[in-house]
């Protein structure tokens, strides 16, 4: 028998724990569709709103020569007598030459009240749903008694919790994200939804566990990275929308009625498009450490660092498609639209890694029962 | 390459500066060391002179030409972007097509199965897609690309860092983030302020005529260069290691031992550049091998441990010692490392001839076939047995080992569990000629039974003689041509990979300082701060503070805010009602003490 690459780890599979996660998914599943409908909501509420702000910055006469967007409050301090107020000098944003200035939509709710409300709701039910999808995973890790990432079922559900983790962090944060919701809802419920049905894999599969800390680190930065480079990668598509629609106002076309109302709620293009850049370029050296890590495992289990074995080809794939966005952006005539295909090109070979070489082509990676 | 040094450093930066400086001259130049994007004509044309002479000229002046143009061609920004799309778009054949190196079966497979593909993928190389001369023309092309590229980059940064920041460009205001106010104070207090301020933030700051110039984040640069070098370093230990690597697998049971000679290997693979003295010398035996096994549930039949006991010795004759190799725990002697990859059982036969004289006693190693342990194998008897008709002749049994036997009543045996707990041994007998002198290479785990010198033994009724032995039983040989024993002594054997690869460390060491060099570079920003204060039209002190990053550069308002704030703190804003320069700056809740509030800035961070 082979001991290296299917080394078949046992787990005792405690099945009443195993239950217990898939009730915890099937009812994440269930929060998250209500969290979907209410987003839906928000947008349908929003398009009521005239506000047409895009519209309007791109039409009017080209007045502004500075787009004053003021930055920082005022600052208070303490002076002898008590408090007074010192203005702070106001810093005058101008955006960089070639790009428009255009100030950055409203959001899904697009500033209808009952809209927002919805909104708000949305983020409560998604914040719920992770929580009970969190627990899920936890639930069905304990049942396994490993890490539940054993095969692309786990995977599946461990992925789309760490993403809405990611998004609901970023909210947290205060960065403008809100408008993510509604796709990234969409796609957790079409990936959990592949989950349950076909890729389900009852939780006494084995795994190819091999005892090295670096699998679980390098599996779990692995879905981190996974996750992050995903809502670059929603960003990056919704930029290229918005800016063929900025670009349409531009040139004096008139978008259609449902682009319009859809497009000038999202932030403006070059918002959208700096988002993207920071995404990916924040996640970038996670991804490379990530395949670092894996190399050192696998130079623990298999005997060498690097086999160009079809998952390893894939990362490298990956890695240098990001590393071509990440040049691109410095390079001129690459910047904007082709560099956000470029982007959507290397997430196009992140998803064949995690799903394509798993499905289609195998290796040393395949996992027990897909 | 030298000679293009020069020139690279003294133009502007157009790719590199955020757009909007094409208009502020060296101040927003060279915020990046990236190689400039201008065209330069391959041929000078020009005169040519008559006679050879001028023919000469023309033809060395067209040739270094071309090699500049080509040399900065493949230095430039957009052929390293092709390139590294080039290169992953190079590497995905090879995730697709069965390749030599992992699986040579499944090469021949598909050379079997495409009659009219499989040539032509051999013509191209796609079997070895990662060995093959395109491939590696890419990587060599972007590694010069990357040479080309870092080496006047270093220069020109070196340059950078002892330079001083670049003087405020005339119009501040067309800057991305831009303050001004009018104060009170004098413009070279307001200066000093700035300056002191500045330096305290870590910035490069010097006062060049009428305004404070700073720059800060030089790291960026630092780490970007760190970055590329060590992707060289990274590429070059990869590729001693390739070339260096030594790879080979042996079999052993328990008891035998190994010395680490080629001779001693089942299996061998090396690089190109490897020669034979660089083995290192070093021995071991497996004392013990052991594998448990979960005993119940789904699981049932998982392997649980898998360990090798081993005492090996380093050197030709050094002192022994003792380890436990298991899988993800090689052993390392001097650079080699020994995995355990594999494992089997090894069952102990003893043959006799007619006369009842011990001929052959080993353990014979087989082949497992399934997850639990159902083997395969042969015993070969090459000499020393003597047939019944005093001919010498070779004996071969086709042996089939299941550890746990299951398949009672049935024509076949299978294993139910990998474990030892009902060890049953079949086996086929033949005579005659094994076929291993033969020169052709033989599998030593499989019995030529076509082989037509080779007959079977027929039991009474007229069939192959079969049996199934229990550890302890005995099976004859029909016509008093001896017996076969399988004794109780039923061992185990550990599959061993050898492996040595140089640059190990190297590879790991430039991973490193690529992961930090990558996190420099991309968390970094490298920005300019300038500071003007000169007296206006009124003589009353204008401010202007303004910044200038890399086109990314979003925290570059908050921190000319904050910037602004501070110097605003020692020269804050006039108490003029009529004063043009503020008026949207709510002059109604203007500060009524004009006192500096130098803690502010402490506050705030
Ligand atoms: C093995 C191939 C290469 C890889 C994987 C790679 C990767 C990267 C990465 C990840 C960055 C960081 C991006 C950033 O700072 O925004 C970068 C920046 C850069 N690379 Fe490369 N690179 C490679 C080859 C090259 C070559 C051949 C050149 C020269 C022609 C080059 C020139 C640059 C420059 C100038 C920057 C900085 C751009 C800036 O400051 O924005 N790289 N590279």
């Amino acid at each position: 028998m082979t001991l290296a690459a299917p080394i078949q780890l046992a787990a005792t599979v405690n099945e009443h724990l195993a239950q217990i996660s898939n009730t915890l998914i099937y009812s994440a599943m269930a929060v998250y569709t209500l969290a979907f409908f209410a987003y839906i909501a928000e947008w349908l509420f929003g398009s009521r709103s005239k506000v047409a702000r895009t519209a309007a910055a791109l039409t009017a006469p080209k007045t502004q020569e500075t787009a004053a967007a003021a930055q920082g409050p005022a600052v208070t301090v303490k002076s002898a007598g008590g408090t007074a107020v010192l203005e702070r000098p106001k810093v005058v944003v101008r955006s960089a030459a070639g790009s428009r200035d255009v100030p950055d939509g409203p959001g899904a709710h697009g500033g209808d009240q009952q809209g927002d409300l919805y909104g708000r709701i949305a983020i409560s039910l998604t914040t719920l749903a992770f929580v009970v999808e969190a627990a899920g995973v936890v639930a069905r890790a304990a049942s396994v008694e490993r890490a539940p990432w054993g095969n692309m079922y786990e995977f599946n559900i461990t992925f789309s919790t760490v993403a809405v983790g990611v998004y609901l962090a970023l909210l947290a944060l205060k960065k403008n994200v809100r408008w993510l919701g509604l796709f990234l809802t969409a796609t957790v419920l079409l990936d959990l939804g592949l989950a349950v049905t076909v890729l389900y894999t009852a939780s006494d599969q084995l795994v190819p566990a091999l005892h090295s800390y670096w699998l679980y680190i390098h599996v779990s930065t692995a879905i981190l990275c996974g996750a992050v480079f995903y809502v670059g990668a929603v960003g990056t598509l919704l930029y290229l929308f918005k800016d063929s629609y900025e670009n349409k106002l531009a040139t004096g076309g008139t978008p259609g009625r449902f682009a319009s109302s859809v497009l000038e709620r999202l932030p403006a293009s070059a918002t959208l498009d700096k988002f993207c850049y920071r995404v990916n370029a924040a996640v970038f050296p996670l991804w490379t450490f990530t395949i670092i890590a894996g190399a050192i495992w696998a130079e623990s289990a298999w005997g060498r660092y690097w086999g160009w074995d079809p998952k390893e080809t894939w990362a490298f794939i990956t890695w240098v498609a990001y590393a071509c966005y990440l040049h691109a952006r410095s390079t001129a005539g690459w910047k904007g639209r082709k560099a956000a295909y470029i982007a959507l090109i290397a997430f196009a070979c992140w998803l064949f890694n995690y799903y394509g070489v798993n499905i289609f082509v195998g290796g040393k990676h395949s996992y027990a029962g897909v | 390459m030298s000679k293009t040094t020069p020139d690279t450093g003294a133009e502007q930066n157009p790719a590199a500066a955020p757009a909007g400086a094409d208009d502020l001259g060296a101040a927003g130049a060279q915020l990046s060391t990236a190689p400039t994007e201008t065209a330069v004509p391959g041929s000078f044309g020009g005169n040519r002179a008559p006679g050879l002479a001028g023919w000469l000229a023309w033809t060395a002046r067209e040739i270094t030409g071309w090699v500049r143009w080509f040399w900065r061609q493949l230095t430039s920004m957009r052929v390293a972007l092709l390139l590294l799309f080039l290169l992953s778009l190079g590497a995905i054949p090879g995730s697709l097509i069965p390749q030599n190196g992992s699986d040579a079966l499944k090469v021949e497979e598909f050379k079997q199965a495409h009659k009219t593909l499989g040539p032509l993928y051999d013509k191209l190389g796609l079997f070895h897609v990662y060995s093959s001369v395109w491939f590696s023309a890419i990587y060599i092309l972007l590694f010069v690309s990357l040479i080309g590229c870092i080496v006047p980059r270093t220069w020109q940064f070196a340059g950078q860092l002892r330079g001083r920041p670049p003087g405020a460009p005339r119009r501040l205001n067309r800057l991305p983030a831009y303050a001004t106010w009018r104060t009170d104070a004098a413009p070279e207090q307001v200066r000093e302020a700035a300056l002191r301020i500045l330096k305290r933030r870590r910035f490069r700051a010097h006062t060049a005529g009428d305004a404070v110039a700073a720059e800060k984040g030089y790291l960026r640069e630092a780490g970007n260069l760190l970055f590329h070098v060590s992707l060289i370093v990274m590429l070059v230990a990869f590729a001693c290691g390739q070339l260096f690597k030594t790879e080979g697998d042996k079999l052993i049971v328990e008891g035998d031992g190994f010395a680490n000679t080629l001779t001693q290997y089942d299996d061998f693979k090396s690089g190109n550049l490897f020669d034979d003295d660089s083995l290192v010398p070093f021995s071991f035996t497996l004392k013990k091998f052991t594998g448990t096994y979960e005993r119940s549930g789904p699981n049932k039949g998982t392997a649980r441990t898998f360990e090798a006991d081993v005492e090996y010795s380093k050197g030709a004759d050094g002192k022994p010692q003792h380890k436990t190799i298991k899988v993800n725990h090689p052993l390392e002697v001097d650079g080699a490392k020994v995995y355990l990859v594999s494992h089997g059982y090894a069952p102990t036969v003893t043959v006799r001839d007619g006369k009842g004289k011990v001929i052959y006693h080993q353990a014979v190693p087989l082949l497992p076939l399934d997850a639990n342990a159902t083997s395969q194998g042969a015993i070969k008897v090459m000499d020393g047995y003597t047939n019944p008709q005093g001919k010498k002749e070779q004996l071969g049994f086709a042996a089939f080992f299941v550890p746990t036997f299951g398949g009672a009543g049935q024509d076949s045996m299978f294993s139910q569990f990998p474990g030892l707990d009902f060890p049953v041994l079949a086996l086929g007998a033949y005579h005659g000629d094994l076929g291993v002198d033969a020169g052709v290479p033989q599998n030593v785990y499989q019995l030529d039974t076509k082989n037509p010198n080779l007959k079977p033994f027929k039991d009474d009724q007229g069939n192959i003689l079969k049996a199934r032995l229990l550890p302890g039983e005995t099976m004859r040989l029909p016509g008093g041509a001896g017996s076969i024993t399988f004794e109780k002594d039923i061992k185990e054997w550990a599959g061993f990979q050898i492996v040595q690869q140089p640059g190990q460390g190297w590879a790991l060491t430039g991973a490193v300082a690529a992961l930090a060099g990558l996190a420099g570079s991309l968390f970094i920003q490298r920005r300019r701060v300038w500071v003007r204060a000169v007296p206006g039209a009124d003589g009353v002190t204008v401010v202007e503070v303004a910044g200038l990053g890399r086109s990314e550069s979003a925290k570059l308002p908050e921190e000319i805010g904050d910037l602004a704030a501070l110097v605003h703190d020692t020269a804050p804003t006039r108490n003029d009602a009529d004063s043009d320069a503020d008026s949207d700056a709510a002059p109604d809740r203007r500060p009524d003490a004009a006192t500096p509030v130098p803690a502010e800035g402490e506050q705030k961070k």
